[in-house]
């Protein structure tokens, strides 16, 4: 859980017109909406008088930032070099296909987003993937889908409540 | 006293290290007699992870793929029974014995020095790391030595920046030293964007101190005021573990104003990188750190002159750094009996794909690529033939296996077209096709390109264009005219590095392996068997079970057969998209 400190609104309120504060005020933005919402640029804006115009440059600019809503689940696949030749392209296919979705896009019922990614720098473990701050390695199509499977029965398990996620790595 | 140390770094911790650390608490619980439970960061051998070594009376004695049950094994029989366990000993040291264990012949070709406290201590205790020696390095420039004295140590080392464009970097830090400012920045790049590079997450997951350290010692020696470590979101053990290490660094009075009493302060930030290749070139890691879109800015002025928010600024990569407090302790001629004349020391390098070892190795400079490979890597995977190493990232090119016999330094990498880059060895078998690998890199590049410079923009562009056309066996011999002079012309007419490097994966492909473009080309071919759309696709009988999963995901119903029977893929109906591989469990599915 991010720290009291670490909080949009307090970091908003702290802000002193320090240069350089804009990124972590984005990220903090987007740690408590989960995706960066056209208000959090207005109140970004109105304390650092910088223009909205020129904030959404930025959030445009850098692949960690996302003006949609994202899944409880954030799938990473890794696509770098080391997983690239382990066949990290097969991978996205089984997951597109599991979720039914696109890279981007979040399934319907809210659980899922899929991204694929430059590299985790797990290489040895390729390929690999991140569901939310777990890493996975050495998978394969199958593995994958009993994966996410496992997130999803765990979500259903635990119904509606939002409940903190319980992590393990283990899945060789 | 037995001590128990798991592996916790990323590696480690997808491999189910987490699992086997709690097992091992609840074994040890109550039980104060057995020894305790510690954790520690990235001892290297990451393919054999989760790692659980008992060290004892100066024993180490690692386990390797340990699984709940085998952590079980090793508390009853190992720890309470004082018996090891020889068939899980991954690698076993102590003293007046040789190193023994399966995996010791990763370990004996090592120097470590970068790496010398990753897998050894616990990378959260301030306590471990200065039992290990730490922060010595930093006592003695601040009461032993003047900042000058500390540059022409670093001079003298020849200690060249380990980032990839390889700048000494004693001669780096004299420059900012030169300027006369009040406010002068110490950036660490920590921005590890190169696909197939972990170097840095593992010195920065498993000894953070170490890299603090070299930072303040630099701060020392250039006069500099702030520090900022510049890491990547994409990193979030790396980031707690710095998180750590700076808090207990002001603690201790290592960071903060009046360092150990001295009249130096100094202090160190984390700013969290938000996702941009770019942002690995200086200038436009420092945009970003402004808060800015990271597009790099034209030099000179340089850095050392004008850098961050315009003052004095020394930037390094975690590496550099990490090696600084080693040398400052035992001075720069200990450091040059290691590696070669004109490249000294040691280069940790990340090796992957698909070599049987994969892993972090840091060996001296000099090495051949053989060695690497085949000593330490262990040879190539399923016992398949050695092709080529692909070095530096989407900077770097691929040096065949013909040539392996090339050492890995400063003086022999270059001329073969490929660049020392920050460490990543991604190693290629006969299965890898050359062609897609200089596309998977110009897609990348591509993509990651800032867009400042219209030919890094748009050529990249054009470039993957024409390789995709190649790939699609769509191409023509003219692809292979305009790839050469795309090439040319991105490389002079880009601003910084990630433009100008980015052609030479290409033109290392064509370099090395004309040929393959070529079958592409003329014969619509692709010699690894890799290219889908020259490829045909088929099940194997032997492997084949008949349980009818490739034929349900295949969505033009080309696949036919009964359950528990041989099935067949129907060429005329086959799309070549891969989900009957994708879908297989028993990898009956192959391309030819």
């Amino acid at each position: 859980m991010a720290h009291e400190t670490d909080s949009f609104v307090y970091r908003l309120w702290r802000y002193d017109g320090a240069p350089g504060e804009l990124i972590p005020l984005l990220q903090s933005a987007q740690e408590h909406f989960g995706y960066i919402p056209r208000r959090a640029i207005r109140y970004i804006s109105e304390a650092t008088h910088i223009p909205e115009s020129a904030i959404y440059g930025v959030i445009t600019f850098y692949s960690q930032f996302r003006l949609q809503p994202m899944g409880k689940h954030v799938v990473r696949i890794c696509a770098g070099t080391a997983c690239h030749v382990s066949g990290s392209k097969l991978l996205i296919e089984s997951v597109q296909d599991e979720l039914g979705i696109e890279v981007g896009e979040t399934t319907a019922d809210g659980l899922f987003t899929l991204f694929t990614v430059a590299c985790l720098g797990c290489c040895s473990l390729a390929p690999v993937m991140m569901v939310g701050e777990e890493t996975h390695g050495r998978l394969t199509p199958a593995s994958v889908r009993r994966i996410l499977r496992g997130y999803r029965r765990k979500s259903e398990a635990a119904g509606a409540r939002p409940a903190a996620e319980a992590t393990t790595g283990a899945d060789r | 006293m037995k001590r128990l140390l798991v592996g916790m770094g990323t590696c480690g911790l997808s491999a189910g290290a987490r699992g086997v650390h709690d097992r091992l608490g609840e074994l040890l619980a109550g039980h104060p007699d057995r020894g305790e439970l510690a954790i520690t960061g990235c001892i290297g051998m990451c393919y054999c992870e989760p790692l659980v070594e008992v060290r004892e009376n100066g024993r180490r004695v690692v386990y390797g793929e340990v699984t709940p049950a085998r952590a079980e094994e090793i508390v009853s029989r190992h720890v309470v029974g004082g018996e090891i366990l020889d068939d899980y000993v991954v690698y076993r040291l102590e003293e007046g014995r040789p190193a023994s264990g399966r995996e010791a012949d990763f370990m004996a070709p090592q120097e470590r020095i970068v790496l010398r406290n990753c897998g050894v201590i616990d990378p959260e205790s301030i306590a471990e790391y200065e039992a290990a020696g730490g922060y010595e390095a930093l006592r003695k420039a601040l009461f032993e030595m003047t900042p000058a004295a500390i540059i022409e140590e670093m001079k003298a080392s020849l200690l060249r920046g380990r980032g990839g464009a390889g700048f000494p970097t004693g001669l780096k830090w004299s420059f900012a030293a030169g300027q006369a400012s009040d406010t002068k920045y110490v950036v660490c790049n920590a921005d590890e964007g190169d696909p197939g590079a972990f170097m840095d997450r593992s010195v920065l997951e498993g000894d953070p101190h170490a890299v603090l350290e070299g930072m303040i010692v630099c701060a020392r020696a250039i006069g500099g005021t702030h520090g900022y470590v510049y890491c990547r979101a994409e990193y979030p053990l790396a980031l707690k573990r710095l998180e750590i290490a700076l808090a207990a660094a002001r603690e201790r009075g290592y960071l903060g104003k009046n360092i150990l009493g001295s009249d130096f302060s100094f202090d160190v930030k984390i700013k969290q990188g938000a996702g941009a290749f770019v942002c690995g070139e200086e200038t436009a890691l420092f945009a970003s750190i402004e808060g800015e879109r990271g597009m790099p800015r034209i030099r000179p002025p340089f850095p050392a002159e004008k850098g961050l928010w315009r003052k004095p600024t020394n930037n390094n990569n975690v590496e550099t750094y990490a090696n600084v407090p080693w040398i400052l302790t035992r001075g720069a001629a200990a450091y040059r009996r290691f590696g070669t004349e004109k490249s000294p020391g040691t280069k940790v390098f990340a090796l992957a794909g698909k070599v049987r070892r994969g892993g972090l190795a840091e060996v001296p400079m000099g090495m051949t690529i053989h060695d690497l490979v085949h000593l330490i890597g262990g040879g190539i995977k399923e016992g398949r033939a050695f092709k080529a190493v692909q070095m530096g990232g989407p900077s770097g090119g691929c040096i065949p296996s013909g040539i392996s016999d090339t050492p890995v330094d400063f003086e022999h990498i270059p001329p073969t077209g490929a660049i020392m880059g920050s460490g990543g060895m991604v190693v290629l078998d006969d299965t890898s096709c050359m062609v897609e690998i200089a596309r998977f890199f110009l897609e990348f590049t591509q993509n990651e390109s800032c867009g400042k410079c219209t030919f890094c923009r748009i050529g990249t562009l054009r470039m993957l264009e024409a390789l995709e056309r190649i790939t699609r066996g769509e191409g023509a011999p003219a692809d292979i005219v305009k790839l050469e002079k795309l090439a040319v012309q991105i490389k002079e007419a880009s601003l910084c590095g990630l433009g100008q490097t980015a052609p030479n994966p290409v033109q290392t492909t064509l370099r090395y392996y004309r040929q393959e473009y070529e079958a592409h080309i003329a014969r619509r071919e692709c010699p690894a068997r890799y290219c889908e759309a020259l490829v045909d696709f088929f099940i194997d009988a032997e492997k084949c079970t008949g349980c009818t999963l490739c034929a349900k995901n295949c969505p033009v119903q080309a696949i036919t057969g009964e359950p528990k029977k041989l099935h067949v893929i129907d060429q005329s109906i086959c799309v070549k998209c891969s989900r009957c591989i994708a879908s297989c469990s028993f990898g009956a599915v192959y391309k030819n």
